[in-house]
């Protein structure tokens, strides 16, 4: 018999009693009719509870606010997929500190190890609990990218925010490679006391954009 | 595979690893309760966490809801386990995962050991697991020339201290600053002789000290907190980042996960995404969560392997009364409210799960019987805090009291005479079945107050009750029933209330 033969057998021979278990209850929370200016409000405060940095702006400041989140960084790397104008004051496309990650000519690990920033997009948040889920989409690149550089620059259009985790789910692809972001990197291994910043990037800006 | 089953149910397969207590609890407990430092270290670290916790659960108005939610869902997966794990397979391998089974501990080392050496590799970083440190992993890899870095700090502090993890969540929560300190200076290669005990640059050293793993691995080895039976794909929650280090940068991903981690589906996530994080450490959520499934192309590991372990789970499932224990989701709070787990650590209860969880979970996957784990379901005083706190409502005192049942019971096949406690829940037996019998015995009052003596203290029992009085005194019993008390004092009143109706 096989391990999984084995393993299956021995289950249905624990299950011989039958168990039978009640339907689960679905009474929490799953939608929600919070105003837009409250979700970012919301969203805003969580972020910042997690010591992340955050600007809210128009759609029209985008440009110059990626821009000065950028400034300090001697180079960045960008996701094949983003937006160019979101960079038109950033870095024109052939700006010398940016790298772009394409598929089929990839940024290798020392060369991310060696770039300062990582500019994304994302594909939703969830107010409640200031949680950015990255898809892997072309905006948003492959997780490496996202993962290496020490300080993440990341944009949430205000139309990709909801409330409630149960709102935010059926807007992800399960299939893909999710990350769920809540606040820079972080550990409470020591006498539980919460320290920013250990092996993800230890700087999280968040963009948030009115009217995208 | 259907050919399999013959009608006849098979006995229980136990679990082997690091379960076992080495030593009854009592003992242990009572050597840790001599840690003054420990003790210290435990009660600060779970106070804080426990404020946190009622802090972040107290904001959500639906969390009863979502407990109910959340245990309603495990017993469902625990009671359709066999399809949701086919079904499970079908989608992780459809997308290039592969698969594979382990009967026992030793099967999965032996399991992640070749495909390590596949690699050709003798270096591995891991993400914390408490699957592959029930199996005893790394101790095996040891021996056969692999070495497996701990990337979770806690876990770091752990192994660079020739330590046992104390706590699922936080491993080394019995250590202090100053511990960890002296742990990295003594430990770490080319650590800064000058650092100091501040928790943001001690974490800044272990960031140094990984890094260079981290961006050269080629093996990573992970745990699994979620699989979600409807799509195949794996969750890992974490904190650091060393989790997506892992899961990201190597070619190659091995996950070894027990067979009862499994969830039907996409939208259980939004329950147990919120149940998860608000009990474990406190947070609104985990600062990361990475969720993948099989392979994605030009994303990731390439050679993406997963575990599915037994090691005694099936044993738990097959005792009605315990197998709620599979539904642990390994947050911790249950450890983080036990006044005795408060007390005597993690170290006490032997076995890679302690606290309340462990107390029950350990000796259900390895027998009631196997070595000093029958002493385990004690460890508690029943009080019930950590079912008030477990989210997915594991009622754990009940299962503490239904082991206690199958120890006593297990003693007694082993033995041919009745053993004192036999003996005297006989005599309670024929003194409670009537009041004539009851009366009759308590006759004999005046003399315990006899020798009770003029202290009006009992110190020593006789046999067995002489645990009892090991650690206490008894008063000495009153001269009068409380039955003899009332038919003096109330016969009379009462016939008076009668009559005035
Ligand atoms: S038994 Fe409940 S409270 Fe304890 S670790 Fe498991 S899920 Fe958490």
């Amino acid at each position: 018999m096989s391990a999984k033969e084995e393993i299956l057998s021995r289950i249905t021979s624990a299950l011989r009693d039958a168990p039978t278990a009640e339907p689960i209850p679905r009474e929490y929370r799953t939608t929600s009719d919070m105003p837009q200016a409250e979700l970012i409000e919301l969203l805003v405060d969580r972020l910042e509870d997690y010591k992340a940095h955050v600007d809210v702006v128009d759609s029209a400041r985008l440009a110059a606010t990626i821009a000065e989140r950028l400034k300090d960084a001697t180079s960045f790397v960008v996701p094949h997929g983003i937006n160019e104008d979101w960079l038109s004051e950033a870095a024109p496309a052939n700006d010398a500190r940016r790298r772009t990650d394409t598929p089929g000519a990839v940024l290798g690990i020392p060369e991310l190890d060696s770039t300062d920033a990582v500019l994304t997009s994302s594909a939703v948040s969830i107010a409640e609990s200031g949680t950015i889920v990255l898809d892997g989409t072309g905006d948003q690149g492959r997780r490496a990218i996202s993962l290496v550089p020490d300080h993440h620059v990341c944009v949430v259009p205000v139309s990709t925010i909801v409330r409630l985790l149960p709102e935010a789910l059926p807007r992800m692809d399960i299939t893909r490679p999710l990350t769920w972001i809540s606040g820079p990197s972080a550990t409470s291994d020591i006498e539980l006391e919460r320290v920013e910043g250990v092996h993800g990037p230890r700087r999280l800006d968040v963009i948030i954009v009115k009217g995208l | 595979m259907s050919g399999v089953f013959m009608g006849m149910p098979s006995l229980p397969v136990f679990g082997d690893g690091n379960l076992h207590i080495d030593e009854p609890f009592p003992a242990a407990a009572h050597r840790e309760l001599g840690n003054t430092q420990m003790r210290a270290n435990l009660r600060h670290a779970t106070h804080t966490i426990r404020d946190k916790r009622l802090k972040v659960v107290g904001e959500l108005p639906d969390w009863e809801e979502l407990r109910d939610a959340g245990a309603a869902t495990k017993n469902q997966v625990m009671a359709n386990l066999p399809a949701l794990l086919e079904e499970f397979e079908k989608n992780f391998t459809a997308r290039g995962g592969i698969i594979h089974w382990a009967r026992d501990a030793d099967e999965a080392n032996r399991i992640v050991s070749d495909l390590i050496k596949e690699q050709e590799t003798t270096e591995v970083v891991k993400v914390k697991s408490m699957a592959t440190q029930e199996i005893g992993l790394n101790e095996y890899l040891e021996e056969q020339g692999i070495s497996a870095f701990e990337t979770d700090l806690a876990e770091l502090i752990v192994q660079l201290g020739h330590d046992k993890p104390s706590h699922i969540l936080v491993p080394a929560i019995h250590k202090n600053r100053t511990e960890v300190r002296d742990i990295f200076l003594a430990e770490m290669p080319n650590v800064d002789p000058n650092l100091t005990d501040e928790p943001r640059l001690l974490a800044m050293a272990a960031r140094e000290h990984l890094r260079r793993k981290f961006l050269s691995a080629k093996v990573a080895v992970s745990g699994a907190n979620f699989a979600l039976a409807d799509s195949g794909t794996l969750a890992v929650v974490e904190s650091e980042g060393n989790g997506r280090m892992c899961l990201t940068l190597p070619e190659t991903l091995i996950t070894v996960m027990g067979i009862e981690k499994l969830l039907p589906a996409k939208e259980d996530l939004e329950v147990f995404m919120q149940l998860l994080p608000r009990s474990s450490t406190g947070e609104r959520m985990n600062p990361y969560t990475s969720l993948w499934t099989g392979v994605t192309e030009g994303d990731g590991p390439q050679n993406v392997h997963l575990v599915m372990l037994d090691n005694g789970r099936t044993a738990a499932l097959a005792d009605k009364y315990g197998r709620t224990a599979l539904n642990c989701i390994r947050c911790s709070a249950c450890m983080n409210v036990c006044p005795v787990y408060e007390r005597t650590g993690g170290h006490a209860y032997g076995s890679t799960y302690p606290g309340p969880i462990g107390a029950i979970l350990s000796p259900l996957l390895t027998g009631i019987k196997s070595e000093e784990n029958s002493s385990l379901p004690y460890a508690s005083s029943l009080c019930g805090a950590c079912y008030d706190a477990c989210p997915v409502k594991i009622n754990i005192p009940e299962i503490l009291v239904h082991l206690r049942g199958e120890d006593v019971d297990s003693r007694r096949e082993t033995k041919k005479l009745p053993s004192q406690m036999d003996l005297m829940m006989k005599g309670a037996q024929w003194a409670f079945s009537s009041g004539k019998n009851l009366g009759l015995l308590e006759k004999g009052l005046p003399l315990g107050k006899l020798a009770a003596g003029r202290e009006k203290k009992i110190k020593r029992l006789p046999g067995i009750a002489a645990g009892w009085t090991q650690s206490r005194d008894i008063p000495a019993p009153p001269a009068q029933s409380f039955r003899d008390w009332w038919k003096k004092d109330h016969q009379p009143a009462a016939a008076t209330t009668e009559q005035e109706k």
